[in-house]
């Protein structure tokens, strides 16, 4: 009994499976089979969730087990392909992953060796900075017109969008993050007569190397966020267009299941960077 | 024949911000021989670590220059090593990344294998064998002041510069390292410059004593001569040396008193910053009365 108080971890986790089972249990109440005493649907919603909600013999949410019954079909078989509008779930994630490393990845090219020198020097901190303040709190999906515009392709235009959005909080984290190396570790490399190349790789880029990686890890945690508003503009493929694509079907179960699997998925991104970060950082 | 010092300070000036700011020291000169242990004392806020920079090359004085072996020095140079006030180490480096950063930029050819070999037998000199793969956070302050210690003299400068190196720590750990430093400077024949606040470590370990005093527009005062030989010179009987209370209330006299009205003490004296006051306490001491002995530091005829 001490060894469960004193264990927080045990507790918490225990408070957690509390919390799921009295949201599944609310949740499976709520969508209990009514019979037709439901209040009155405004007709135009009602056509739009179809017959068997508006009668109300069936509640259009489906049930916990439902959820469960959908989740379970999708881990089966998450890869399939019939057709260009039915693509397994795991296929439209894969998409989107895709889409989100590669304009990571490419935002991530430009910023830090841009963040390097806007870091270290005044002159081109001065001359970038009104760009950057402007730009910067865009929000992402209003260059979507302007891509599509211009690229012509609507994949290429997501990426796009992901890279305009990744760009800032790693361009912004780099640039702090090399300007604010402590001034006696550069004074260690100066009287170590160190040449540039050698004192930004082996002192300023491990010095700053914490900050990038948080700025990496706000980058990464946004781009997911686009690209499920993207993939919903722009369509085809991905796990965004697929959620659009499952509310055009209103299958609400599989648009449950999509947002579960969005939301792990965005865990394991940010655990990812997370890691990569533990693994630069310094004690001082 | 001209004779000029290893390390010569010509009329250095320093000021921060604009040329109507007051400046923090002015019209410094002196100068440190080949092989001797130099130590400058001074209130803090006098400058000291300013002129140490100046030295190092990391910093530019605002008139004046610092001559060594004849040449203006014009920035950093790896023949002047620099144990900083903070230890400045890397901290994502091991304590052997740490000192191989060094070695590797003084002799950049070197092969990794060389690099450790060397590295490991200044580690084993200060007496971290066993610490090499720790990183700076996993020390104590006293190991980590000794691998800046190691790391300066890895490189196997000329001579050595040294920022408050012992300030930071408790006194058992400060006199066994000021016995390391005193026997390793000893070994190598190093030119040393130490900025220091204690009275009684600049006994301990330094020829010649340079007194600041306090800014703005602090000036050095005289330059006290060690007359204690360094074989006579132990830390645990340091006080019972016939020349120890003379010298040290010396200095504690000058921190005390003097640094702060010199200016008054000058007035209507021939003070000249280019030709100080070598005085030696110690003798004065023994066979009174003082000698007092003027000589340039600059350039002797
Ligand atoms: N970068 C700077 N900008 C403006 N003023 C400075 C700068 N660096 C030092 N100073 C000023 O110069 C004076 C001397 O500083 P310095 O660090 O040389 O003192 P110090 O003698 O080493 O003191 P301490 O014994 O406390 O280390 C101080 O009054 C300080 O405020
Ligand atoms: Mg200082």
């Amino acid at each position: 009994m001490t060894a469960f108080k004193n264990s927080l971890g045990l507790r918490a986790g225990l408070l957690s499976l509390l919390i799921f089972v009295a949201i599944v249990g609310l949740w499976q109440i709520a969508t209990l089979p009514t019979a037709g005493t439901g209040p009155a649907m405004d007709p135009e919603y009602a056509k739009l969730v179809g017959a068997a909600a508006a009668t109300g013999t069936k509640s259009s949410m489906p049930t916990p087990a439902d959820i469960g019954a959908t989740i379970w079909k999708h881990v089966l078989d998450p890869f399939y392909v019939r057709g260009s509008n039915d693509k397994g779930i795991g296929i439209q994630l894969a998409y989107s992953l895709g889409r989100v490393l590669l304009g990571f990845g490419l935002a991530a090219l430009v910023a830090v060796p841009l963040g390097f020198l806007i870091g270290m020097s005044p002159l081109v901190y001065r001359a970038l900075d009104p760009f950057i303040q402007i730009l910067k709190p865009v929000s992402p999906l209003a260059w979507m017109p302007l891509a599509l515009y211009t690229i012509k392709d609507s994949a290429i235009s997501s990426i796009f969008v992901i890279f305009i959005c990744s760009v800032w909080p790693m361009l912004i984290n780099t640039a702090f993050g090399v300007g604010s190396v402590r001034k006696e570790w550069l004074n260690v490399a100066r009287t170590l007569e160190v040449g540039p190349f050698r004192t930004a790789f082996k002192v300023i880029l491990p010095a700053a190397a914490p900050t990038i990686m948080t700025g990496m890890r706000i980058s990464v945690g946004i781009a997911w966020l686009v690209i499920v508003a993207a993939e919903m503009l722009v369509g085809g493929t991905g796990i965004g267009y697929f959620v659009w694509n499952e509310w055009n079907n209103l299958s609400i179960a599989n648009i449950v299941t999509a947002i579960l699997l969005i939301g792990l998925v965005g865990l394991l991104l940010d655990q990812g960077l997370a890691y990569l970060a533990k693994l630069v950082t310094y004690p001082e | 024949m001209e004779h000029r010092p290893l390390i010569s300070i010509e009329g250095l000036a320093r000021r921060f911000g604009d040329s109507s700011q007051p400046a923090v020291f002015e019209d410094i000169w002196f100068g440190v021989d080949k092989g001797e242990f130099c130590c400058l004392i001074g209130h803090s806020g006098c400058g000291k670590t300013t002129i140490l920079n100046v030295l190092a090359g990391l910093d530019q004085p605002s008139e004046g220059a610092v001559i060594v072996d004849n040449r203006e020095i014009d920035g950093p140079s790896l023949d002047r090593a620099v144990i900083f006030q903070g230890h400045a180490l890397l901290p994502w480096l091991t304590v052997m990344g740490n000192i191989a950063f060094a070695v590797s930029s003084r002799w950049p050819k070197w092969d990794r294998t060389r690099v450790q070999d060397h590295s490991r037998r200044f580690i084993e000199l200060v007496g971290l064998k066993g610490a090499e793969n720790k990183r700076p956070a996993q020390l104590s302050g006293g190991m980590k002041q000794r691998v800046g210690i190691a790391r300066a003299l890895s490189i196997q400068p000329k001579m050595l510069l040294m920022d408050e190196p012992f300030s930071a720590l408790d006194a058992l750990t400060r006199g066994m390292l000021q016995d390391e430093v005193l026997r390793i400077c000893a070994d190598t024949q190093q030119t040393v410059f130490m900025i220091t606040h204690d009275v009684d470590e600049a006994i301990l370990l330094a020829d010649k004593i340079v007194l600041m005093t306090n800014g703005p527009g602090a000036r050095i005062a005289e330059i006290v001569v060690n007359t204690m030989p360094k074989n006579e010179r132990h830390r645990n009987d340091l006080h019972k040396h016939p020349q120890y209370y003379a010298i040290r209330n010396h200095l504690v006299e000058f921190l005390v008193n003097r640094s702060r009205a010199f200016d008054q003490e000058i007035a209507g004296q021939n003070y000249d910053p280019r030709r100080l006051k070598l005085v030696k306490p110690g003798l004065a001491a023994v066979n009174p009365p003082a000698e007092v002995v003027a000589l340039t530091t600059g350039r002797r005829q």
